[in-house]
């Protein structure tokens, strides 16, 4: 089967890495061949966190620049400086609630604006789906299930190779008990959020 | 029960490539395991750590990896099978007793572990420690897969015993850090004591023993070499008259970089696993077979050159690149592109490869690198130290963990740093070398590990420096692991002994000991100026909990502080601290309660007081 390319980037502590686990588990369930690999650079400390998920045919557990079939941003301009792993192919999946790094929360960087910065990736890629997970992750319970939302926006893409259903068998079996049902509200949310967006 | 421990055989697991690794040592009936914690090798030691509390396992953070290399050495030698795990720079550390442990070698399987980082995603250099493996004259296995490595590591026992010999498993940060599906084998049982056989003439390497015993090595490699000749982890796949010698990772980027070029039909892929001794025969036909080669490998050209030699040796002229302009670089790690790339180059296959997007006109994205932590101890302990030394002229020697991002403003508090431990023995070369004030840092777990010795020579040869101990409790860079100064019992964890640093320090003679608590600002200023002011070696111990550590035992306060509006808009607490809890609202400082640890110390050293608790 093809490869699909996925590439997840956040800031430490938005949680990608329970939510590409949670993948890679949906993918296991759905016998679909998946393959992962991920840099933290000292997630704990403020860094970005990436995630390369590979579903299909191949070997290789990376992605090189330009060739990732969908990315998916927990916050916005690690989305954008993210860009030059897309081509315009790509569907790209967005939060759109920043965290400003902390050069730019003390005055001294800028931090893009927003309507631009989605302008910007609408302009170089296939299609954009832009929410506010953070907002969503609020109605659904957890400022903390900002990752279920865009993993919800994540499947809607249609571009992932498995199955919803088994995405949310795989949030059941991987999240602590308590959370299971704020993070499966999360994930519905996100993915309705998403499935209005794409329309 | 430990989730690595309760999988059944044949069940299929998504496994990181050190969980796989962790379990795959778990599957040989691994008896005892020692290591030194290291990026990106960590998760193997934390898993069997865990896994050692329920199991029959023998696992112990020891205080440095030369130390884990003996540990687990004495237990090889004893019919025990051993592991050690490092990051590839621990591997310097450990290399003393690696290189003599290859002449006396082992009785039950011993496996050392070492995680090398080409990109230094988290390592101060990229060095490629197959050379050990030939330094050493040991075997050398390298996976390519999570899957693969989890098989080959149970493997690595078997090669260890049947050689005599410790194994490297050499492994870097994409294996490490990949994730993949693995099928669970059979948990062998583990024998748990292990009988010494005295033998001085095998296990004391004086001279004349030594001697003999590396004859015996010699032997032992050509036995490996015959091994590797047949290893099913050598293998050809493929035809064509085109070659590609690859190991590691770099088979999976060959292996998705032919089948994209549509060139399948036309190449044949060597894939090395058994990386050392090579397989020189095997080499030699396959070379016979090709009009050309490519040999792909991140790091060092260490099969590159061994080829060109083999080619040699069978009288074979054919061209054999790999480290070229325009092909293959020795700097970073490889990526499926760049792969394809140097394929297509080689072979003079049309491609086209992607095109970059053209970023132009995207605004520059402010950088986000890594910060220490809000309410961290180190923060306030390089503030005091600044302050402290308002007007010296000083030089400050840093060390290996977390406090390493004092090196960036506003603290600034980093000028020079090599390994390990080498705050106190540059510190002592800079106090002979300039006439500038030595203030040297290292934090608790480093000091154990290497900085001991460092501080026994500055006390010996009279070195006037001061030495700051960064005392937070805990391993934190690496994932809160044990050191001799933790105390067990917060972990609920018994039977250990416990290292005072003071004792430490006081014992080997320091002339000024001295102890703050940092997130006291003033009253630590005044005793860090006085330690300062010493002439020889002086120690402050700075000593408050890390706050990552402090959360995850449950220990944090929840106090938090927020602006007043007594607040006149100094700045103070944002340019001189850095502390990520701080934002900027309409052009005044705010605090983020989420973050804010209730540390105070942007409280002390407010000039108008504005900055106070939040009443509950």
């Amino acid at each position: 089967m093809n490869t699909t390319r996925l590439i997840i980037v956040a800031v430490g502590g938005q949680g990608n890495l329970l939510a590409s686990s949670i993948l890679g588990e949906a993918a296991l369930l759905s016998n679909i061949p998946v393959r992962m690999s991920e840099i933290h650079g000292m997630a704990q400390r403020g860094g970005v966190v990436e995630s390369a998920m590979l579903f299909g045919d191949g070997a290789s557990t990376v992605i090189s620049d330009g060739e990732a079939d969908v990315l998916v941003g927990f916050e916005p301009s690690e989305t954008l400086r993210a860009l030059k792993k897309c081509n315009k192919d790509t569907v790209v999946v967005t939060n759109l609630a920043p965290l400003p790094p902390f050069t730019v929360a003390i005055g001294r960087g800028v931090y893009p604006d927003l309507a631009k910065l989605q302008e910007l990736i609408r302009a170089k890629t296939k299609k954009l789906i832009a929410v506010d997970a953070l907002e969503l992750a609020k109605q659904a319970g957890s400022t903390l299930a900002v990752n279920m939302v865009l993993l919800g926006a994540t499947m809607q893409t249609g571009k992932i190779p498995v199955s919803p259903e088994n995405v949310k068998e795989a949030i059941r079996t991987k999240v602590k008990k308590a959370f299971v049902d704020i993070n499966l509200t999360a994930f519905e949310l996100g993915f309705a959020a998403a499935l209005a967006e794409r329309s | 029960m430990h989730k690595l421990l309760a999988g059944q055989s044949g069940r299929k697991m998504f496994l990181l490539g050190n969980e796989a690794i962790a379990r795959g040592a778990v599957e040989a009936g691994l008896a005892v395991g020692a290591a030194y914690p290291g990026t990106p090798s960590s998760e193997i030691s934390n898993n069997l750590f865990e896994m050692s509390r329920e199991s029959d396992l023998y696992f112990e953070f020891s205080v440095n990896e030369k130390v884990s290399m003996e540990v687990a050495a004495a237990a090889a030698s004893s019919g025990l099978r051993s592991m050690t795990m490092m990051k590839h720079v621990g591997l310097n550390v450990a290399a003393d007793p690696l290189l003599t442990l290859a002449y006396v070698g082992v009785k039950g399987g011993m496996v050392v572990v070492s995680a090398d980082d080409p990109q230094m995603f988290s390592s101060q250099n990229e060095q490629d420690n197959r050379y050990y493996g030939k330094l050493a004259g040991i075997p050398v296995l390298e996976p390519s897969s999570v899957e693969e490595a989890k098989d080959m590591v149970r493997y690595a026992f078997e090669l260890s015993e049947q050689v005599g010999e410790p194994v490297l498993f050499r492994t870097t940060t994409r294996i490490n850090h990949s994730t993949g599906v693995v099928t669970l084998g059979d948990v062998q049982p583990v024998k748990t004591r292990g009988e010494f056989v005295k033998e001085p003439s095998r296990w004391v390497p004086l001279p004349v023993n030594a001697r003999n015993l590396h004859v015996r090595l010699l032997k032992n490699l050509e036995e490996a070499k015959n091994i590797s000749e047949t290893s099913p982890y050598n293998f050809t796949e493929g035809s064509g008259a085109w070659g590609i010698i690859c190991n590691g990772v770099s088979y999976n980027y060959v292996r998705d970089g032919v089948a994209d070029l549509g060139i399948e039909g036309r190449v044949k892929i060597l894939r090395i696993g058994f990386s050392h001794p090579l397989p020189e025969k095997m080499i030699q036909s396959f070379l016979a077979g090709c009009e050309r080669v490519l040999v792909v490998e991140e790091g060092e050209p260490f099969m590159e050159e061994a080829v060109k030699v083999f080619a040699q040796e069978a009288g074979l002229t054919l061209p054999i690149k790999g480290k070229a302009p325009g092909l293959l670089s020795r700097l970073y790690e490889f990526d499926p592109a760049m792969v394809r790339q140097a394929v297509a180059t080689f072979f003079g296959v049309s491609h086209a490869p992607v095109r970059p997007m053209d970023l132009s006109d995207v605004p520059e994205i402010p950088q986000r690198p890594p910060n220490l932590c809000a309410g961290c101890s180190h923060r306030a302990s390089f503030y005091i130290v600044k302050k402290a030394a308002e007007g010296m002229d000083a030089i400050y020697p840093n060390d290996i963990g977390c406090y390493t991002l004092g090196i960036l403003p506003p603290l600034s508090m980093a000028d020079y740093l090599l390994c390990m431990g080498s705050s106190l023995g540059a510190g002592c070369g800079f106090s002979k070398a300039t006439d500038k004030k030595i203030i040297s840092f290292i934090g608790d777990s480093t000091f154990f590990h290497s900085g001991l010795p460092g501080l026994v020579n500055a006390i010996f040869n009279n070195h006037n420096m001061t030495l700051v101990i960064l005392d937070n409790g805990t391993t934190a860079m690496t994932g809160l692991q044990p050191n001799p100064g933790v105390d067990m019992s917060r972990l609920n964890l018994s039977g250990y002994g416990h290292v005072s640093i003071e004792d430490a320090v006081r014992g080997v003679g320091a002339p000024f000991v001295t102890t703050i608590q940092p997130l006291k600002v003033a009253k630590s200023i005044e005793a860090v100026k006085e330690a300062l002011q010493f002439k020889g070696v002086s120690v402050v111990i700075s000593r408050e909990i890390c706050s990552l550590y402090a959360k995850a035992l449950k220990l944090d306060t929840k106090r938090v502080f927020r602006i007043s509006a007594k607040c006149i808009g100094h700045r103070n607490c944002i340019d001189e601290l850095g502390c990520p809890a701080f934002f900027l609202k309409d052009g005044k400082a705010q605090i983020d309660p989420g973050l804010c640890t209730g540390c105070a110390v942007c409280a002390q050293i407010c000039p108008e007081n504005a900055i106070i608790p939040v009443k509950d």
